[in-house]
C-alpha cells in the first residue's frame, strides 16, 4: 500500500494545560508518543481527555506548556498548518460533497496534482473498502460507511499522528467491534501514530499499544493494557479499570505478608505502593472474588445473575459490606457461601 | 473556530465589527434624534436643543387626539391577539398531530400570506371590504390585519406543539378527557409558553402593521401608526416636535411589549423563518 | 361489504374531529387572503373603460406607470444585495460570540418599530441639520450639508435600517444550523479561513442565502412608507405600490389598482423563481447541514 506516513521520531507534549473552568481542564500533562504507537486517553466524560486532543489538534489555544514533534515547536501552529489527521465524533463528513471530494479535500488543499489527488483518493477508498459507493454523498451511505470515510478521509494525507474523538460512539454494538478491528488494521498497516480518546475501557485495552488514564485533567496513570488491567497504580484507575468491590480496610503487616482485614475476615493481599499497617483501601475486581468451602469471607447472597458459562453474583458480609463476586456454578440469594480471592488479586492501596 | 490567522485576519474581523458598530451607532442616534427632539425646545443649527420641555407631548395629545387613537389602537390589537389565538393554536395542534391529505397544500396556503407582502394583498382585500361595508371601520381593521396573524401563530405554535410527548395526550384520553377537556386541562397548560409567546409576537407585530391597517382604516379607526404616518406625512403644518412627541409616545407602546415579549422569545423568532 | 363506518374510515386517512380545529384558520386564509386575490385579479380584467386587458395595456403603455417597476427595482435590489452580503459575516463572527443576545435584541428594535417610524427618525437624522450632516461637518468630511432625504438615498438607508437586521436574523438562523465540526473538519486537512468559508460554508448556506434573498428582495420591493416619506414620491422614489395606492386611493380605480397589484405580485414571483432557479444550477445536494 502506498499510503504511509511521514518519518519522525515522537510526539512530545511538555506540561501542557489548558483552564477554563473547572469541567474539561486539563493540568500539566507530559506525554510522548512515539512513531507507530497507539494511544488511548481513556476516562470519564468531562476528565479533559477531549481538551487534550482538541489542544492537539490546534482547535483549542494552549494556557500553558508545549507541544513538540521532534525539534519542531508546533502548539503555536493552527490546526490547518499542524497536518495531523482527525476523525471526529460525528464524523464531520461535508454532506454537500461525495465521499470522494470528502477524502480528496485535504490533498486539494495542499495543492497536489489532479493525477497524484485521484491516485491516492482511489487507494484511499479502496483501503476502507468504500469503492462502491465512491460517489454517494454523506446523507446516502450508512454509519459505519460514514465512518470509514471519515478514516479516509484523515489518513490520505499521509499524517505524522491520526486524532480520533471517541470515533465507535455512535455506532450499534455490532459495527462498534467490527470497526476496532478495522481502525488496528489501519493504523499498523499505515505505521501512523494515532492517538485515541474514548470512555470504554475494552476499546481502550483492545486497541491501544499504551493506555493513558485521565481524570479532573490530571494523568493518573500510563501504562500498556495489561499493567493497567492487572496493576492500576491508584484506587480511583482501579475502580475505573473494573475493580468494583473498593472497601476501606484496615492493612496489618506489611511488605510480603501483608493482610487485611475485610469484615473481620483476614485476607492476604499485594500491596501498590508504600502500605503501612493502618487504614488501607483494597480493590478486588468481581472476577476474582469466588467461593471455596475455605474461603475466609462468610457472606450472603443478595442477587445473581448468568452471564453465560459464570454467574456473577452481589453478597453481603455480617456487618453490611457488600461484595461483587463471581461463580461457576449456580447461586440464588439467600444462600450462605464463603468468598475468598488470591493474594496476587488483592491490590491494596495505602489510605 | 477561533483560531485566526495573521493580520489580514485580525483586520477583517476589526472591519466587520466596526461596520456593525456604525450601524448600531446610527441607529441608535437616529432614535435618539426623535426622543431629544420630542423634549427639546425650538432648536437650530446646534448639537442639542438649547432647553427641554413637555409641552409637545400636551400638545400631541390634544391635537392628534392620542387617546381615541390609543383606544382604538388597543382594541384592534386586543381583538386580533385574542382571535388569532383562539383559531390559530387549534389549527396548529391539527397541523402538528395528524398527517390529512392536502396537509402540504393547506401548510403552503398558511406560508403565502407571511411570505407576500401586506401592500400587494393588501389593495384587492382593502376593496373586497370596501364592497361589504367593512372598509374604514374598526371591524374592517381588525379582520384585514388576521390575514398575516392567524397563520403567524400556527407557525410559531407548530414547534411548541410537536415537542408535547403524545403519550401524555393518550393518558388524558384514556382517563376520559374529551377533546375540549384535552386541550383546556392538558393541552393549553402545557403550550402556555409558546402560546404567550405567540401572542406577544402577534400583538408587537400587529402594533406595528401599518400596510394593512392603512389601507382599510378611515378616519375613525386609525391606530397610532397609521395616525403617525399622516402626521409625518402632513408635516409642515404642525411643529416637527410634536410629531416626534407622537413618535415617541408609538414606540414606547412597541418596544414596551417587545420588551416583555424578548423574556419568552427568541430575537430571531420575531422575523419568519421560512423553510422551504 | 364494507361495515367499517365511514368515521373510521376518514379517521384512517387522517380526517377526524382533530383535524377538523385546522378548518376555521383554512377559512379565515381563503376568505381574507385567496379570495381577496383572486377578486382582484378578476377586477383587475374589469377595466372601467376598454376591454378585457385596457388596464395592463394602459400600465405598460404609460412610462408614468411602467418606469415604477424600474424605479422599484433599482431600490430594492441594491439595498437586498448589500443586507445579504454584509449579512454573511457578520452572521459567521456572530456565531463565535458567547452571548449574542444584546446584538440581536437591539438588531430587533428597527424590525419592530416599522418603517413609518424609521422614516421619521430618518428624516431627523439625516435631515440638513441633522445629526449625521452635523458630524459630516465638523470632522471636515464635506463642507456642505449631503443631500439624504427626499430622494433616493433617503428610501435607500431606510431600507438597509430596517432590512439589514432582518435580513442578518434569518442569515443567523442559517448559519448556526451549521455544525461547527465540519468547519474544524476543513482545519484539520488544511484548509485556511477563506478555503474553508468558500469551500464548506458557503456551499452549506447557499439554500439558506437564497430563502433570505427571496424574502428580503420582496420585502424591500414593496416598499411604500418610505418612498412617500422620505423620498421623492413624485420622481425617482415613485415606486410600484405608490402607483397602485393612487390609483386606488385618489383615482378610485380599484380596477387599475388591482392590476397594479397583480404586476407587483408578478414581478416578485418571477424574480423569486429565477433566483430558486439559479439555486437549482449552483447548487445540488442535501438542502441542509444535517447528519454526516
Amino acid at each position: 500500500m502506498a499510503i504511509a506516513a511521514p518519518d519522525f521520531r515522537e510526539l512530545r507534549l511538555d506540561g501542557v494545560s489548558r483552564d477554563f473552568g473547572v469541567l474539561n481542564a486539563l493540568r500539566d500533562v507530559t506525554l510522548t508518543v512515539g512513531r507507530g504507537e497507539f494511544i488511548a486517553l481513556l476516562g470519564p466524560s468531562g476528565c479533559g481527555k477531549s481538551t487534550a486532543l482538541n489542544c492537539l489538534a490546534g482547535l483549542l489555544p494552549l494556557t500553558s506548556g508545549s507541544i513538540w514533534l521532534d525539534d519542531r515547536r508546533i502548539d503555536q501552529l493552527g490546526p490547518e498548518a499542524r497536518g495531523f489527521g482527525m476523525v471526529f465524533q460525528n464524523y464531520a463528513l461535508f454532506p454537500h460533497m461525495s465521499v470522494r471530494r470528502n477524502v480528496a479535500f485535504g490533498l486539494e488543499m495542499q495543492g497536489r496534482p489532479k493525477a497524484e489527488i485521484a491516485r491516492r483518493v482511489d487507494e484511499a477508498i479502496q483501503l476502507v473498502r468504500l469503492t462502491a459507493q465512491a460517489d454517494k454523498l454523506p446523507g446516502q451511505i450508512s454509519g459505519g460507511q460514514q465512518q470509514r470515510v471519515a478514516i479516509a478521509r484523515a489518513i490520505v494525507v499521509e499524517p505524522p499522528l491520526v486524532l480520533m474523538d471517541e470515533p465507535l460512539s455512535n455506532l450499534d454494538a455490532k459495527l462498534r467491534l467490527e470497526m476496532r478491528t478495522e481502525i488496528r488494521r489501519i493504523h499498523t498497516m499505515l505505521g501512523c501514530s494515532t492517538i485515541y480518546v474514548t470512555h470504554d475501557q475494552d476499546e481502550a485495552l483492545s486497541l491501544a499499544d499504551r493506555i493513558v488514564v485521565l481524570r479532573d485533567g490530571l494523568v493518573r496513570q500510563v501504562g500498556t493494557p495489561e499493567e493497567l488491567y492487572a496493576r492500576p497504580s491508584q484506587p480511583d484507575v482501579a475502580e475505573f479499570m473494573g475493580y468494583r468491590n473498593l472497601l476501606s480496610t484496615r492493612a496489618e503487616a506489611a511488605g510480603a505478608g501483608l493482610v487485611v482485614r475485610v469484615s473481620g475476615a483476614a485476607l492476604a493481599g499485594t500491596p501498590v505502593g508504600e502500605v503501612w499497617p493502618g487504614p488501607a483501601i483494597v480493590a478486588i475486581r468481581p472476577e476474582d472474588l469466588t467461593p471455596s468451602p475455605d474461603a475466609p469471607i462468610a457472606v450472603t447472597v443478595d442477587a445473581a445473575e448468568y452471564r453465560g458459562r459464570d454467574f456473577y453474583g452481589l453478597a453481603h458480609t455480617g456487618d453490611g459490606t457488600e461484595l461483587f463476586f463471581r461463580s461457576e456454578t449456580r447461586v440464588v440469594a439467600g444462600e450462605a457461601l464463603r468468598l475468598g480471592a488470591s493474594a496476587a488479586r488483592v491490590l491494596v492501596y495505602p489510605a | 473556530m477561533r483560531r485566526d490567522e495573521g493580520i489580514l485576519g485580525r483586520l477583517w474581523i476589526w472591519a466587520v465589527w466596526a461596520l456593525v458598530g456604525f450601524f448600531i451607532l446610527n441607529l441608535l442616534a437616529m432614535i435618539a434624534s426623535v426622543v431629544v427632539n420630542s423634549f427639546g425646545t425650538r432648536w437650530f443649527n446646534t448639537w442639542l436643543p438649547p432647553g427641554y420641555t413637555i409641552r409637545w407631548y400636551a400638545q400631541a395629545w390634544d391635537e392628534f387626539q392620542l387617546p381615541d387613537i390609543l383606544l382604538v389602537t388597543f382594541q384592534v390589537v386586543g381583538a386580533v391577539v385574542i382571535v388569532s389565538g383562539l383559531i390559530g393554536v387549534p389549527a396548529a395542534y391539527a397541523m402538528a398531530r395528524r398527517d390529512f391529505p392536502g396537509k402540504r397544500a393547506v401548510m403552503l396556503l398558511f406560508l403565502l400570506p407571511m411570505l407576500v407582502p401586506p401592500i400587494t394583498y393588501g389593495i384587492p382585500l382593502a376593496t373586497v371590504l370596501y364592497q361589504a361595508g367593512l372598509a374604514g371601520t374598526i371591524w374592517g381593521v381588525i379582520l384585514a390585519n388576521l390575514v398575516p396573524t392567524i397563520p403567524f401563530v400556527i407557525l410559531i405554535m407548530i414547534p411548541f406543539v410537536e415537542q408535547i410527548d403524545p403519550r401524555v395526550e393518550a393518558a388524558a384520553r384514556v382517563f376520559g378527557a374529551g377533546l375540549r377537556q384535552l386541550f383546556v386541562r392538558v393541552l393549553v397548560p402545557l403550550l402556555a409558553p409558546g402560546i404567550l409567546a405567540a401572542l406577544l409576537l402577534v400583538l408587537v407585530r400587529t402594533i406595528a402593521m401599518f400596510e394593512l391597517t392603512f389601507l382599510t382604516a378611515g378616519p375613525t379607526s386609525q391606530t397610532l401608526v397609521v395616525a403617525l404616518y399622516y402626521a409625518v406625512f402632513a408635516a409642515g403644518v404642525r411643529p416637527g416636535q410634536s410629531i416626534d412627541a407622537m413618535a415617541v409616545v408609538y414606540m414606547l407602546t412597541t418596544l414596551a411589549w417587545l420588551l416583555l415579549a424578548l423574556r419568552f422569545v427568541n430575537p430571531a423568532q420575531i422575523v419568519t423563518r421560512a423553510k422551504t | 361489504m364494507n361495515t367499517v363506518p365511514l368515521s373510521v374510515r376518514l379517521a384512517q386517512r387522517g380526517l377526524d374531529s382533530v383535524t377538523l380545529l385546522v378548518l376555521p384558520a383554512v377559512l379565515c386564509v381563503i376568505g381574507l387572503f385567496v379570495y381577496p386575490f383572486l377578486y382582484g385579479l378578476v377586477l383587475s380584467f374589469a377595466p372601467k373603460t376598454g376591454g378585457i386587458l385596457a388596464n395592463y395595456r394602459k400600465f405598460f403603455a404609460d412610462p408614468f406607470l411602467y418606469d415604477t417597476i424600474g424605479t422599484t427595482l433599482l431600490i430594492a435590489v441594491p439595498a437586498t444585495l448589500l443586507n445579504t452580503v454584509v449579512s454573511i459575516p457578520v452572521a459567521l463572527r456572530v456565531r463565535l460570540m458567547a452571548k449574542p443576545r444584546l446584538l440581536t435584541t437591539i438588531l430587533v428594535i428597527p424590525i419592530t418599530l416599522g418603517t413609518v417610524l424609521v422614516a421619521e427618525g430618518l428624516l431627523n437624522y439625516l435631515g440638513p441639520r441633522g445629526w449625521l450632516n452635523r458630524a459630516l461637518l465638523e470632522f471636515g468630511l464635506s463642507d456642505h450639508p449631503v443631500r439624504l432625504v427626499h430622494n433616493y438615498w433617503g428610501v435607500f438607508l431606510s431600507l438597509v435600517i430596517t432590512g439589514f437586521p432582518f435580513t442578518f436574523l434569518l442569515t443567523q438562523s442559517y448559519v448556526t444550523g451549521i455544525d461547527p465540526s465540519l468547519e474544524q473538519a476543513g482545519a484539520m486537512l488544511g484548509a485556511r479561513a477563506p478555503a474553508r468559508f468558500r469551500r464548506i460554508l458557503l456551499p452549506l448556506l447557499i439554500p439558506g442565502l437564497t430563502v433570505t434573498l427571496c424574502l428580503s428582495f420582496v420585502q424591500a420591493f414593496s416598499v411604500f412608507p418610505s418612498a412617500v416619506l422620505l423620498g421623492a414620491p413624485a420622481g425617482p422614489t415613485r415606486v410600484i405600490s405608490i402607483a397602485a395606492y393612487q390609483a386606488a386611493f385618489e383615482q378610485y380605480d380599484y380596477s387599475m389598482a388591482s392590476a397594479i397589484a397583480m404586476i407587483m405580485a408578478a414581478v416578485q414571483v418571477l424574480i423569486v423563481v429565477a433566483l430558486l432557479a439559479a439555486r437549482g444550477l449552483v447548487y445540488r445536494g442535501p438542502a441542509g447541514g444535517g447528519k454526516g
